[in-house]
């Protein structure tokens, strides 16, 4: 599998106190550990085990996900934005990789 | 502990009940409703849900069971004091009842998220909210699947 890549989508600015609505897509086979290969062994499962979202180190909105998720999970939520500032997103991985990406925000 | 006991002790009863069926049954891959029920209690703790402030939305026919769109949505000040603290969704049908579990926090602003699902065959969906202070509501929903989302 190619190594997922992140996508969020947040609006560039925003008026303080302001509720946004941001959503994230990260490509990922999300491998249930239920399906089986051709010989018959069951395909080990390997799954993004939690998302979180945080704004300038305080959490936002967090994810467990199990195997039920379909693949490239997807969310959309909303987080409140009372100042300028950065939003970092982490995807964790089931084999212990850690996924991130960041994006800014400016309070007009 | 004694939570874990009582699950396993369940499964161990379900067990029994499936090899009283055999030969006519196959092997019981997929999660009861009873299943989705003590995971239910496990997470509002034993408090059995109300109805009402949460919505669930999922379509009435899914044709493609790897991937339904669903949404919840709790009404909430989300203010300090008084906020949705987590949300977890259950689907009855699939080998494993647990979906996701979403946490949210005053920061969040609206308790609302969206994502996407794998299903197994037609079933229940089932979330459970639960409040900073402890009370819990749940919100169901029949998705009628065509193709299944768990295949092998």
């Amino acid at each position: 599998m190619a190594t997922p890549k992140p996508r969020v989508k947040v609006p560039k600015t925003a008026a303080a106190g302001e509720v946004i609505t941001i959503k994230t897509l990260i490509s990922h086979d999300m491998e249930s550990g239920q399906r089986k290969d051709k010989e018959g062994n069951l395909i080990p499962r390997e799954i993004i085990n939690t998302f979180t979202c945080s704004f300038n180190g305080t959490k936002v909105f967090e994810c467990d996900l199990d195997p039920a998720v379909a693949a490239n999970p997807y969310f959309e939520f909303s987080a409140k934005v009372p100042e300028s500032g950065t939003f970092t997103f982490t995807w964790k991985d089931d084999n212990g990789a850690t996924y991130t990406d960041e994006k800014t925000i400016e309070v007009a | 502990m004694t939570q874990l006991n009582r699950r396993k002790l369940f499964t161990l009863a379900a067990g029994a009940g499936t090899l009283g069926l055999a030969g006519l049954v196959p092997r019981a891959a997929l999660a009861t409703p009873e299943a989705a029920r003590e995971a239910i209690a496990e997470f509002t703790g034993g408090t059995s849900p109300q109805t009402g402030r949460i919505s669930l939305t999922a379509p009435e026919i899914a044709e493609n069971g790897n991937t339904v769109p669903i949404s919840i949505s709790v009404e909430s000040p989300m203010s300090e004091d008084d906020y949705v603290e987590s949300v977890t969704v259950m689907a009855e049908g699939n080998p494993n009842p647990e979906v996701a579990t979403f946490h949210f926090t005053p920061m969040s602003g609206k308790a609302e998220a969206t994502t996407r699902i794998r299903l197994a065959k037609t079933q229940t969906v089932v979330a459970v909210a639960k409040m900073s202070d402890g009370a819990t509501y749940s919100d169901s929903k029949e998705v009628k699947v065509t193709i299944g989302g768990c295949g092998g």
